[in-house]
């Protein structure tokens, strides 16, 4: 787990990115999740030694990223805190797969260090890109979003409901964790009787408060289902977009697998 | 810990994305037809309950980490299965999401690892069996403690599987194994305790939060199905697990074999279909002959396949332990039906 108190400076931030106004923000939420999910299948479907086949698809987040003036210092940095999983199993490959893949002139190149690379690559687009979905189209846009693609309502009312509270019970956990802290010598009192205490006086008040918004909610007509807000229309631009881009995927992901490209990039390494 | 999207092949992450919005699906209709309304906004807090309570941290005594809790087996034991499992699913979306934990395609994946397995397995087939109809602290504790262990060993199986099955990492199966389950066991332990001390605590204070009282509910019919269910999962488990570990030397019966035809393993005409069977089976066995060979040649084979042994004892305890609880369930409950 990432820094605690900083996780919930994370989702603010996101969330001021995502307030801002540009044409990526401007889109509609459906067409930007779709978009996002064919491009996070295409770079999982390329061989598992593919590393310039891979690179075109930069593309994609890149044009996001300047477009919607997204801080590249605040998503490198979020990138490197997560990368350790990925980085540590794929670390094995240049130890286990040591049969020779490309010739560098005469700098022979392992398998196991060109799937790692992959996997680096891999990495970065696909979480990159999730951060950057988040901070183009907003949480509440998102929940919409996949409640109008399908997803069951009951699901995608407990996202907005987790995302409304999680500022809430996070500043009532940093008051906690800061009194505790507060009251603390030398450590003690950081063991797991007080924590345990801790969590559980937390729990309690959760629950209260759920109760307090049931009551809230049923006094306010709630009979068992929330309509949520009507979106905008899809228009051509979001479908152009849509459109655009997957093409773009699907035609790099083809040309990746035809033989002349790859001794084209081979000569071109050469 | 979360499965990547950068170890994922499309068609283990669309096999567990269809597995995942499937349970999604079913557990969503289910809570529809719940009269009790006031779980909606529970569920939602709750869910922010289990980010907010992971900010809380303790320093565990004489290492110098710190641990929290983990929260699936919490949210089953306070809501329910079906409830939990949305809650779990709606986390780690948000996790996906802000926090760049496993990715989109892995979605699926990590759902089913954290979310099932505490939800579907460890809180019907573990705690609530454990705390039984008259719970006492005691048993809510080692219930608890014993739950959330097994469905993070299972959780941390579930990444191993799925990471060997897209084959894009080279790690071998049995030696990642060998890493990821340790290390689960230890975090396990912790997150297990915590889970327990926070389950004891609302045991004391609000008892009526747990349900438990439901147990007695479920009709004998499903109380079977359910147990059945326990059993064949068990057995997959047990099948798929322990054959790998199986030794390198032949058995009792090829050892006899061995003895009496100078061959080991008879030869014989085989049927077609033994053929397309065993054609079968060499495809799909990710471990022919075990791997341990392999893993022998390459790095220092004396220490890896004694820690071998010794996981596989670990295993093989905690699920002879399952598997005596679930027969002896199934023994204290017949007397009260008949």
């Amino acid at each position: 787990m990432a820094g605690t108190e900083s996780r919930l400076f994370d989702i603010t931030f996101l969330d001021m990115l995502a307030c801002q106004e540009s044409p990526v923000h401007r889109l509609d939420a459906r067409a930007k999740v779709l978009t996002t999910f064919i491009f996070v299948v295409v770079v999982a479907s390329f061989d598992k030694y593919a590393v310039v086949s891979l690179l075109p698809l930069f593309l994609f987040p890149l044009v996001l990223v300047v477009q919607a003036r997204l801080p590249y210092g605040f998503l490198g940095k979020r990138l490197l805190l997560v990368a350790p999983f990925a980085l540590m199993v794929g670390a094995f490959n240049p130890l286990l797969d040591q049969q020779t893949q490309l010739l560098l002139g005469t700098f022979a190149v392992t398998g196991g260090w060109l799937s790692f690379l992959s996997i680096l690559l891999r990495f970065t687009l696909t979480v990159g890109m999730a951060l950057v979905l988040i901070a183009v189209t907003s949480f509440p846009g998102i929940c919409n979003a996949i409640d109008k693609l399908g997803a069951p309502r009951v699901f995608a009312l407990q996202l907005l409901f987790l995302y409304r509270y999680i500022f809430v019970l996070g500043e009532e956990a940093r008051r906690m964790v800061r009194a505790r802290s507060l009251r603390s010598f030398h450590g003690r009192g950081n063991g797991l009787k007080v924590y345990g205490a801790l969590l559980t006086q937390l729990l309690w008040r959760t629950i209260e408060r759920a109760q307090r918004v049931h009551k809230a909610m049923l006094s306010r007509g709630f009979v068992g289902t929330v309509p949520l807000l009507q979106m905008k229309r899809f228009t051509w631009q979001d479908g152009a977009f849509v459109g655009l881009w997957c093409g773009f995927f699907i035609a790099v992901r083809i040309l990746s697998g035809s033989a002349e490209l790859q001794v084209w990039v081979a000569e071109l390494l050469k | 810990m979360h499965m990547a999207d950068a170890l994922l092949s499309p068609q283990v992450g669309g096999v567990f994305w269809v597995a995942a919005a499937g349970t999604i699906a079913v557990c969503s209709r289910k809570l529809k037809s719940d009269p009790d309304d006031s779980r909606i906004p529970l569920m939602g807090v709750l869910g922010a309950f289990v980010f907010a309570a992971q900010m809380i941290n303790f320093t565990i005594p004489a290492t110098g980490s710190s641990g929290h809790l983990g929260g699936g087996l919490l949210l089953a034991a306070l809501l329910g299965p079906s409830a939990a499992f949305l809650t779990i699913a709606s986390v780690l979306v948000v996790q996906a999401l802000f926090f760049a934990d496993g990715g989109l395609l892995a979605l699926g994946c990590n759902i089913f690892n954290l979310g099932f397995f505490p939800a579907f397995l460890a809180y019907p087939f573990i705690f609530k069996p454990l705390t039984g109809t008259r719970p006492s602290r005691k048993r809510l504790f080692w219930a608890s403690l014993l739950a959330a262990l097994v469905a993070l060993q299972l959780g941390s199986l579930g990444v191993v599987a799925q990471t060997s099955w897209s084959g894009i990492a080279a790690l071998p199966f049995t030696s990642f194994l060998l890493v990821m389950q340790p290390i689960h066991l230890a975090i396990g332990l912790v997150e297990g305790l915590v889970t327990a001390v926070v389950v004891g605590l609302i045991w004391n204070g609000q008892p009526e939060l747990l349900r438990l009282s439901t147990a007695r509910s479920a009709a004998p019919v499903a109380g079977r199905r359910k147990l059945v269910v326990a059993l064949l999962s068990v057995a997959v488990l047990v099948g798929g697990v322990f054959s790998w570990y199986a030794s390198a030397q032949p058995d009792g019966l090829e050892w006899s074999i061995q003895q009496v035809t100078g061959q080991e393993e008879l030869a014989h005409s085989q049927p077609p279909v033994h053929g397309l069977l065993a054609a079968l089976q060499e495809k799909l066995a990710f471990l022919p002959d075990y791997g341990f060979a392999d893993l022998s040649e390459m790095e220092d084979g004396s220490l890896q396949s004694r820690s071998g042994t010794s996981l596989s004892g670990i295993l093989g305890a905690g699920l002879t332990l399952l598997l005596a609880l679930l027969f002896g369930l199934a023994a204290r409950k017949r007397p009260h039906r008949s």
